[in-house]
């Protein structure tokens, strides 16, 4: 017998048209979560079991370590655009937290490039 | 489609992982930026899709058609983790104008772009060229070698796609392992080089 919480997986997604997934709400702020904000589930146990399937599906994606949001889309199979609003409603209620993406300053670019290049010369030789 | 499918183990980012960068990998229409992207990544490449709603009015081969149309834009990435705190995306997406709200998001806070071009079809990445240019993203010319494609001098290529003298030109096989990291490590020394 399945469970209720299963009827309801990602499939149900391409069911549905995409602003039916956020409530017919519009894009959030589209500088709170770029395409590399990396993002990890809120420490604690908080209850998931009234959370839409797509919301929970991405608590529980969340739960084992940090991704970027682009990699939570892929994973998820949904437009980023549905996942910025989704994370956005998470992140308010709390269920989620992120590291901020490098900021884009001169100084912080030099020492980013310099790791990157040490970073794969000593991957791939 | 089992949508339960188990995800690997090493799905999640290192615990300590503080700052992600971001490259992109462009260039025309199988020109081989997810061949690349697939060689150096550490995890399966994955795609996303952007979803945009636009006015007839702005898409001229639908205009009159109806007012509305809905285009999907694919984007592939892969993730390299290059130390306890550092983690860079390759993202590699296709070069069309009009895909304009898609370039806005992908661009923001970029390293800068590795643009692949196949010597045989160098038109082709013109539009791709001006679209990285507009936003200003620093960029080097990777040429994929095909098999049996002739090489072309680099001054040949340079006139042809109208370079800076130091922007530079690298070639690579997009297969290879070893010879697409020199293209981006190419790419990372010119980009080290502005910054002084």
């Amino acid at each position: 017998m399945t469970a209720p919480d299963d009827e309801l997986g990602p499939e149900s997604v391409e069911l549905v048209r995409p602003y039916v997934i956020t409530n017919g709400r519009g894009l959030p702020d589209r500088d709170r979560f770029d395409l590399i904000t990396l993002v990890t589930a809120s420490a604690g146990d908080r209850r998931t079991d009234r959370l839409d399937p797509e919301k929970r599906s991405l608590v529980k994606l969340c739960e084992g370590g940090y991704l970027s949001v682009a990699e939570i889309a892929g994973h998820l199979r949904l437009p980023i655009g549905i996942v910025k609003v989704l994370l956005s409603d998470l992140a308010e209620a709390g269920y989620v937290q992120t590291r901020t993406p490098v900021p884009p300053a001169q100084l912080a670019d030099i020492q980013v490039l310099q790791e990157v290049l040490d970073g794969l010369q000593a991957r791939f030789g | 489609m089992d949508s339960r499918r188990a995800l690997g183990d090493n799905v999640h980012l290192p615990e300590k992982v503080q700052i992600a960068a971001k490259i992109l990998v462009v260039g025309h229409f199988a020109v081989g930026k997810t061949t690349f992207i697939g060689t150096l990544s550490e995890i399966p490449p994955l795609r996303t899709e952007e979803t945009m709603t636009q006015a007839g009015a702005d898409v001229d081969d639908l205009k009159g058609i109806r007012g509305k149309t809905t285009t999907t834009v694919a984007m592939d990435f892969g993730r390299l983790t290059l130390n306890e705190r550092l983690v860079l995306y390759l993202f590699g997406t296709p070069g069309q104008q009009r895909f304009v709200q898609v370039w806005e998001d992908m661009t923001r806070g970029a390293l800068g772009a590795l643009i692949l071009v196949d010597p045989q079809r160098l038109r082709e990445s013109f539009a791709v060229m001006d679209l990285v240019e507009k936003y200003g993203i620093p960029y080097a010319i990777a040429v994929n070698r095909f098999d049996g494609t002739p090489s072309r001098a680099d001054e040949e290529l340079r006139e042809a796609l109208d370079l800076l003298p130091e922007t530079p030109i690298v070639t690579c096989d997009a297969r290879d392992e070893r010879s697409s990291a020199n293209a981006l490590m190419a790419l990372v020394r010119y980009l080290q080089s502005r910054t002084r």
